[in-house]
């Protein structure tokens, strides 16, 4: 069996594994579920109302998803350094098991998370006035576009898991740099309005790129004050979000395999 | 089947392993038997590949550690010091997963996980969570996970530590079936209790280096034909007593002092003669006896002989020094 259909198949094992305790362990999923829903909330109808009323929340949910699915890295962040502190972990490494199994087993299976998160925003979009204006084509586009950026991201926690090595650290590495990640961008408010270097931050995030070609995707214009956002991202959301995805995965997904070698090799 | 040479390792300015061999043949238990901090665990790390050794080599069913890591790990099975099982998955899922990242497809997988369920007489809980398990039923869960792929050689670090003596006989029972089949056991723990009933060969190992080895019946042989112990009364008169088990033995044979038991203790010939003579010197000086016996050496005295320490000394001191284990 070659090296890539035996990962491919020791990481679906661990993914099983994984899904079944998330399955398993009450509240886990409560704040992928609950996060999106209180932003879409807590966004649409406190400042809502005087960003553009119905048509700003039906432009929300395209940053609400890009923001929900940035934060599930940090669930990859804390399971994976769960995982490292366990006495499983010995017993894997000691199988004569595929080495990045143990990491793609738990970024593919983080994914279940983020479809979840994904499922439930859009459920509340649809509550709160957001519509598919374009087709199903680049709906399913977009989705698609969506669980990759979340795939990418993951990726990132697993770095974060790996570096931190403890779960409490994990946990506050794998906060800490997704807010000014997901609010200096183009998720809840225009690049336009944002001052000086922050507007350039923020055109060039990926997260502006992503909530922006979901909603170039899902159809769902900018509010009438927000301004015609400007430069080669946002002229080429999707294009861009799809690289930047690739891009993150490139340079997370070697480290992190390298990162767990090395412990395993001390 | 195991054979190790002069393997070193450190961490930092510890030498956690300093030049230790050791070799098993097929089908036997190997014991390996020390003090926390003595290296047993690092030996276990570096035979199941997941550690590398400094220097020297190890090899297992004839492959390297260093050379062929993935062979060496399709022949092994490994049970740790913690419990390996997944406490979310039931009985039979630990072993299917395992099953399944040893290669083999779903059917043989789970077909192996019932018959091994069966062995350990866990079918009865075979869909329960592992996490809802006794200790003794978690660490036989975890046996069978490390047989699952048929290894010809099963390490187990410590694998009674932590379990009530109910569990601790069931775990005895799994090891003395496993060497029935052929398989090859390297076991360590810091139960000298535990060494003398499973293992054929015991190697005792201190400061990461072997520092005897042979049977336990060799082991105890070198350790004097007989042990005579006397309990004092009073902790003050320990030094004196000592004085006169010197004398009465001979010049050769120090005593060793036990002051938390009032206990002093020294390896002797001469039988009942001797004892009867120690009895009435200690008598003749006025220092009153709690308790006085003759008996045959036991490993605790081969290990006391050692090292110069109980094995309880030597942990508590290792854990004051902040040696990793």
């Amino acid at each position: 069996m070659s090296a890539i259909t035996a990962a491919a198949r020791d990481s679906s094992v661990i993914a099983r594994r994984n899904l079944l305790n998330v399955l398993r362990t009450p509240g886990a999923l409560v704040t992928g579920i609950v996060q999106p829903v209180m932003f879409v909330l807590l966004l649409g109808f406190v400042f809502g109302g005087t960003l553009g009323g119905d048509q700003y929340r039906s432009f929300l949910i395209g940053g609400i998803l890009a923001q929900t699915l940035t934060f599930n890295a940090s669930f990859t962040a804390v399971y994976l350094a769960k995982d490292l502190q366990l006495g499983l972990i010995d017993r894997f490494r000691s199988l004569p098991m595929s080495r990045v199994a143990v990491i793609l087993g738990r970024t593919s299976s983080d994914l279940f998370t983020s479809v979840l998160s994904v499922l439930v925003t859009l459920i509340c979009g649809l509550a709160i006035g957001w519509r598919i204006t374009t087709g199903p084509a680049p709906a399913l586009a977009a989705l698609a576009l969506l669980l990759l950026f979340a795939f990418a991201v993951s990726w990132i926690g697993a770095v974060i898991a790996l570096t931190a090595r403890s779960v409490e650290v994990a946990q506050s590495l794998g906060l800490v740099w997704l807010f000014p990640v997901t609010f200096v961008s183009g998720a809840f408010v225009s690049v336009n309005s944002l001052p000086g270097p922050l507007r350039t931050i923020a055109e060039w995030n990926p997260v502006t790129a992503v909530a922006a070609a979901a909603r170039e995707l899902f159809g769902n214009p900018a509010p009438a004050g927000f301004g015609v956002p400007s430069g080669w991202p946002a002229e080429n959301a999707v294009l861009y979000s799809v690289l930047c995805s690739f891009g993150i995965i490139a340079v997370f997904a070697p480290l992190a395999i390298a990162q767990y070698r090395r412990i395993s090799k001390r | 089947m195991i054979r190790v040479e002069n393997v070193t390792k450190s961490f930092g300015s510890f030498k956690a392993l300093d030049g230790l061999s050791l070799h098993a043949r097929e089908g036997t238990v190997l014991g390996l038997l020390g003090p926390n901090g003595s290296g047993k665990t690092t030996t276990v790390k570096v035979l199941t590949t997941l550690l590398s050794p400094d220097g020297g080599d190890a090899r297992v069913a004839g492959h390297s550690v260093l050379a062929d890591p993935d062979l060496v790990r399709r022949n092994l099975g490994l049970s740790g010091q913690y419990a390996a099982v997944d406490e979310k998955l039931t009985a039979f899922e630990n072993l299917h997963m395992v099953g399944r990242l040893y290669g083999m497809n779903r059917r043989n997988a789970s077909a192996r996980a019932n018959e091994l369920l069966e062995n350990f007489r866990l079918t009865e809980v075979s869909g329960k969570r592992s996490g809802t398990f006794s200790g003794g039923m978690r660490r036989r869960l975890d046996l069978a996970g490390a047989i699952v792929a048929r290894p010809k050689v099963v390490v187990l670090d410590e694998p009674t530590t932590g379990l009530d003596p109910r569990g601790r006989l069931d775990t005895w029972d799994v090891v003395s079936r496993l060497v029935a089949d052929g398989t090859t056991v390297l076991l360590t723990t810091q139960y000298l209790e535990e060494a003398d009933r499973l293992a054929d060969h015991i190697a005792v190992i201190n400061h990461g280096r072997v520092i005897a080895e042979g049977t336990s019946m060799e082991l105890k042989q070198n350790a004097g034909s007989e042990r005579i112990d006397v309990v004092m009364r009073n902790s003050a008169d320990l030094t004196a007593a000592a004085a006169v088990l010197e004398q009465a033995a001979g010049p050769d044979c120090r005593p060793e002092l036990d002051p938390q038991n009032l206990r002093v203790s020294v390896a002797a010939s001469g039988g009942h003669h001797l004892l009867v003579r120690i009895l009435s010197e200690l008598d003749a000086r006025a220092l009153p006896v709690e308790e006085a016996s003759l008996r045959r050496p036991t490993l605790d005295d081969v290990f006391l002989q050692l090292t110069g320490h109980a094995a309880a000394e030597n942990e508590a001191a290792t854990e004051k020094e902040g040696v990793p284990a």
